[in-house]
């Protein structure tokens, strides 16, 4: 019952994350502010529903990999941010 | 609720297949193309035909979308094509209208239900060792497919070859890369593939027994491979190398050695003794690895061509 | 249970399917590639919950390789659009 609560807090927190991202990519002004709303979707948003889906799996090897995934999806999401915000630098799609 | 889950992917992967026809823009579409890739492991993913789902997540969504990259870079750079008459569109249209029209009478004429031979693969499955139904119907019910799949796709690569011009013969295939060895590029191309190779060969190895295998293992293998070289770590490998050309062969000939063992114990080729039909069948797997790999890696020229030469 | 993951999973898609509209408009090819990794994250969350749904471990191993591949996918299209990018001078 509590691990059912932990579940739809997490899963629930984790989707709005989404939601965050989302409507930072539509509506913030410049290229850079939405990469940062971005990233808060593919490491808090993914990361909080891996957690909250984590009393649901049946062994812990399961888990870890599941920890794994978000893990892989922080590092490749941080390194493509850099690529992604040196790319916005060069188009000139940048203000300071 | 499931409905409403099915029915929001199917929308949404019909509106992005939409756009990747429709789209104006080259790399609009084809990021829309990766867009589509991905969403279609997910709709696998609910069909629940996990090792389909794999499949496409792997080549859809990944060494497609490489693919798709390094030709809209080079349609970029080419001249532009002048732009479609009216005579043209229409008998586009026509020939469209008419493929999906036989498609759909082909669909609409399956018996229903479908005859299917699940039963009796799951009756046998024992017999092989495996316990991925996957594995044992494409290594050993109908393993013939596959040898003639691995070879297509040898014939494949060798046909990409003979397009190459005669003066870069024998070269390396494509054009080395450059990057700042202490660039981000440079960081990730050396911390991911290390992964990679682990995730592929667990998949690789999971593959006897759950969703997994040779072929998903191979297109995350060719995909870390393709990650080194684009960041200036690595080179291709000259067409005229021997390691290359015995790879690329070992696939078949592992396969084909094992058909030939199977006419000396069972009286037929491609027959597996049950009591070694584990045993033989992870043979041709690896046999196949690092020949699928090197055939994935190789068809995907680096995206970088055209601008090395300018 | 059951009900909420797949709401939730639900919602997940149709948010990061809104998201798509930066694929549509750009204006830049760098905003067209984050809503595109959006997508791939959130269709990676969509996996694990229908996975824990549906109890068939092996979804992990789909999301995976998809995290895995999609950063292949975009480190190629960033090379794709700018060669010059990864050169970097940071």
């Amino acid at each position: 019952m509590l691990l059912d609560l932990w579940t739809i807090v997490l899963v629930s927190m984790g989707v709005v994350f989404f939601l965050a991202g989302t409507v930072g990519l539509l509506r913030f002004p410049d290229a850079l502010s939405r990469l940062h709303a971005l990233t808060k979707a593919d490491n808090l948003g993914l990361g909080l529903v891996v957690i909250g889906l984590l009393p649901r799996l049946t062994g812990i090897a399961d888990g870890a990999k599941m920890i794994f995934v978000w893990l892989l999806v922080m590092l490749s999401g941080a390194c493509l941010a850099q690529l992604v915000a040196h790319l916005i630098r060069q188009s000139g799609d940048f203000k300071p | 609720m499931t409905a409403w889950l099915d029915s929001a992917a199917l929308i949404l992967l019909i509106g992005l297949a939409a756009w990747v026809v429709l789209g104006r823009n080259t790399f609009a579409a084809v990021a829309g193309f990766i867009a589509y890739g991905m969403l279609l492991g997910l709709v696998w993913v609910e069909l629940q035909g996990i090792d389909v789902a794999m499949t496409e997540a792997a080549i859809g969504g990944g060494l497609t979308g490489a693919l798709m990259i390094g030709a809209a870079r080079r349609l970029k750079s080419a001249a532009p094509v002048a732009p479609a008459t009216a005579g043209t569109l229409v008998i586009a249209i026509g020939v469209g209208a008419a493929m999906a029209a036989i498609l759909a009478a082909c669909v609409l004429a399956l018996p229903n239900p479908a005859p299917s031979l699940a039963s009796l693969v799951a009756g046998n499955i024992a017999a092989t060792g495996v316990q991925n139904p996957i594995t044992a119907v494409l290594l050993a019910f109908r393993s013939m497919d596959t040898l003639l799949e691995a070879v297509v796709l040898l014939l494949a690569l060798i046909a990409v070859w003979s397009l190459a011009p005669d003066a870069e013969w024998p070269g390396r295939i494509g054009v080395p890369q450059t990057a700042n060895p202490n660039g981000i590029l440079a960081y990730i191309a050396r911390v991911l593939p290390p992964i990679g190779l682990v995730i592929g060969f667990y998949i690789f190895w999971a593959g006897a027994d759950q969703p997994g295998g040779k072929f998903q293992a191979a297109t995350i293998l060719a995909a870390m491979w393709l990650l080194i070289i684009s960041a200036g770590l690595g080179k291709t490998p000259p067409v005229s190398s021997r390691w290359l050309r015995a790879g690329l062969i070992a696939g078949p000939i592992g396969f084909i050695l094992v058909g030939a063992y199977g006419v000396a114990s069972t009286g037929a080729f491609l027959g597996l003794p049950a009591a070694y039909a584990k045993p033989l069948i992870v043979t041709i797997e690896i046999a196949l690895l690092p020949t699928l790999t090197l055939i994935l890696a190789l068809l995907i020229p680096p995206p970088l061509r055209k601008r090395a030469e300018a | 249970m059951t009900e909420f993951l797949l709401g939730s999973a639900c919602a997940i898609l149709v948010v990061v399917a809104v998201g798509l509209v930066r694929l549509l408009r750009g204006p830049g090819e760098a905003d067209r590639m984050m809503a595109v990794q959006l997508l791939g994250t959130g269709s990676t969350a969509v996996m694990l919950i229908f996975g824990a749904v549906i109890r068939q471990p092996a979804v992990i191993d789909v999301a995976l390789i998809v995290a895995l591949l999609s950063a292949f996918a975009g480190l190629a299209f960033v090379r794709g659009i700018s060669p010059n990018s990864g050169g970097g001078d940071e």
